[in-house]
């Protein structure tokens, strides 16, 4: 059953209408609507408190909306599952501390991510096979860890770390990932390299990043999404919103 | 054949496991040599009170294992495991119970003695089938791995964990105790099993049943250091290890981390069971002693002194405060507890990774790790 309306064209990857939830009275989330087709990689800014974290929460079913329509891939209502389910219907979700097991190395990390075989009893008896020996492979270029390959995931650098995750979320396969705030407390460099690479996994699932530094959202080159107050107050290139007087007066003329 | 090896392989490996098994094996084969071949009195002979205190050990080696498992691999620290054990315990002595027949004090061929005492007629339901060896053993199994799991079904899908989780556990060894010293319940209340006469119609006093005893001892703690090592370095091992460090990511991934759970202590249950019932025949009594809180705490300090997480320090950690208590509380009785208090502050403080860490914990678990690459080169190699 398509849950979406039938006026909106495209199909949507993610699709959120009307969806409000407060918190003790005050209103985290208001009246929020939101596309993101399929492909597409969508940056959302907004100042503290403006309801990022939140809206995050929401998609992946760790807060339920108060009122409003959360439709994953036009059919299913997000708002009847848990995170586990999210997690395995498909949106990946990358929070903002970078976790990863730390005593184990960053292959192994890599390989518990990797999609299929989540019972114990498949875990057991566990074997790679040589096609999800290449698939390992080619993810740990991508990351760019392939000189880390055994070193413990615990020591890493905090970058390091974050890469580790991404990829490890690529594992798992979803069509949606969604990431909070990758760049936070990485160098120059490391933050050129994090938008490369969320450019080069966008090529192949629509991705949502939600971040605060202006020249990574540059270099992402991509629509850009202000929110404030809980709310959609301008939407369209880093340029047009950063000439956008609403936004400038809350946000980036600050 | 092919499984055999591949079931093996990652003991083989693991050089610190190899060297104990090693020993054990030594062990094996001298002590009973030692001990029925060399004649008494002469300065080798091995008494059979050494032989059934080495046996002793042996078991509570294979408890630390157990708890090792749980708690240094899926961070589960249980401060009840010596429930699972005294359940163990408790099977094999009622099957030892029933064999001694009409010998008891008071003759009576169905009845054991305290039944007569209590002034029973007939023998309870749940007795029944204790008669025979291989009942007892499979109760020996799904005793205490169904208590695991009814416990563990409960705890952890509602996510109880960390300190809560031990206290539970505490309770549960508490309340069981004082379940088990009431007369009413059937299972010799404070007295316990006691008396025994024959094992599979051997005297259980006799040294060659003695011997036996204790080589089938060192037969499980290997059999059982195997069963774990193959899990611990299988992927199910590694899921473990990061439900310990991450738990709430490996959610997020995708596992069902209450099964693994689950799994990792039903499992462990059963280790601890079946040394409880290796552990009976030897002491020659079960009691509801063996459920007090203090002994399941004594395990943990077991283990976290021979070094957690590496299931051999478990062993070791075992055998070596075991020991040092057999000494002290010969040699300065009232002094033991302050001796164990401050090996385990000495321990902590300094020696957080325990006697295993001490003795190159580092290079083992590099060894180990590139053991495990090894093992995983290869088997793509094969497949």
């Amino acid at each position: 059953m398509n849950m979406i309306p039938k006026h909106l064209e495209q199909e949507a990857v993610l699709y959120l209408d009307g969806v409000s939830v407060s918190f003790d009275g005050f209103k985290a989330i208001n009246n929020l609507s939101l596309i993101i087709k399929p492909g597409e990689l969508r940056a959302i800014i907004g100042p503290n408190g403006a309801g990022k974290t939140t809206m995050m929460d929401l998609i992946t079913g760790k807060t339920r909306p108060d009122e409003g329509t959360l439709v994953f891939n036009n059919k299913i209502d997000l708002t009847k599952h848990d995170e586990a389910d999210i997690a395995n219907l498909g949106i990946g979700r990358k929070f903002q501390k970078p976790t990863v097991i730390e005593s184990l190395t960053v292959w192994e990390n890599l390989e518990l991510a990797l999609v299929g075989g989540r019972s114990v009893f498949k875990s057991l008896f566990h074997r790679l096979s040589t096609e999800q020996n290449d698939k390992l492979q080619s993810n740990l270029e991508l990351i760019r860890l392939e000189e880390a390959r055994d070193k413990l995931a615990g020591d890493l650098s905090h970058g390091q770390k974050q890469w580790l995750e991404i990829g490890m979320l690529i594992l798992c396969e979803p069509e949606l990932l969604l990431v909070d705030e990758p760049a936070a407390g990485m160098t120059d460099d490391e933050t050129m390299r994090t938008a490369e690479l969320l450019k080069e996994i966008n090529k192949e699932r629509s991705v949502v990043v939600v971040e605060h530094d202006m020249e990574f959202i540059r270099q992402l080159d991509t629509t850009v999404t202000v929110l404030h107050e809980g709310r959609v107050l301008a939407e369209g290139t880093l340029d047009q919103v950063q000439k956008n007087q609403e936004v400038i007066d809350v946000y980036l003329g600050r | 054949m092919e499984y055999l090896k591949a079931f093996l392989r990652p003991t083989i490996r693991d050089v610190a496991g190899r060297r104990m098994i090693m020993i054990l094996a030594v062990v094996a084969i001298v002590v009973p040599i030692l001990n029925l071949a060399v004649p008494q009195g002469h300065f080798l002979h091995v008494s059979t009170f050494t032989v059934t205190l080495l046996g002793k050990y042996i078991c509570y080696a294979m408890l630390a294992l157990a708890l090792d498992l749980v708690w240094g691999y899926v961070g589960i620290l249980s401060l009840g495991h010596g429930a699972f054990f005294a359940l163990g315990g408790y099977a094999m002595g009622m099957y030892l119970m029933r064999q001694i027949g009409d010998r008891g004090v008071y003759g009576n061929p169905d009845l054991p003695d305290f039944m007569v005492f209590l002034n029973w007629q007939e023998l309870p339901w749940y007795w029944h089938g204790f008669d025979q060896f291989w009942f007892a053993m499979l109760m020996v199994i799904l005793i205490p791995a169904t208590l695991a799991f009814v416990f563990g079904f409960l705890a952890f899908r509602s996510r109880v964990s960390g300190v809560y989780l031990s206290i539970i556990t505490q309770a549960l060894v508490y309340s069981l105790m004082l379940a088990f010293f009431l007369n009413d319940l059937g299972f010799g209340g404070n007295n316990g099993l006691t008396d025994f006469k024959d094992i599979l119609g051997f005297n259980i006093q006799a040294d060659g049943t003695r011997v036996v005893i204790f080589l089938a001892s060192i037969f499980f703690l290997v059999l059982f250091y195997a069963i774990c090592r193959f899990v611990v370095v299988s992927k199910a091992g590694r899921v473990l290890v990061s439900i310990r460090d991450a738990e709430p990511k490996t959610r997020f991934i995708g596992y069902r981390v209450e099964n693994y759970k689950l799994f990792a202590f039903v499992l462990s249950a059963i280790i601890a069971g079946v040394a409880g019932a290796l552990y009976v025949p030897q002491v020659g009594i079960i009691n509801p002693g063996e459920f007090s809180p203090i002994n399941s705490i004594e395990i943990v300090i077991w283990v976290a002194l021979g070094g957690r997480g590496t299931l051999y320090g478990a062993v070791l950690g075992a055998l070596i405060v075991n020991y040092a208590k057999t000494w002290f509380t010969g040699a300065f009785p009232e002094v033991w507890l302050f001796a164990l208090g401050a090996l385990f502050v000495i321990s902590t403080l300094f020696f957080p990774k325990g006697v295993a860490g001490i003795f190159g914990g580092k290079a083992l678990d590099a060894f180990n790790r590139a053991a495990d690459k090894y093992r995983k080169r290869s088997g793509e190699a094969n497949s």
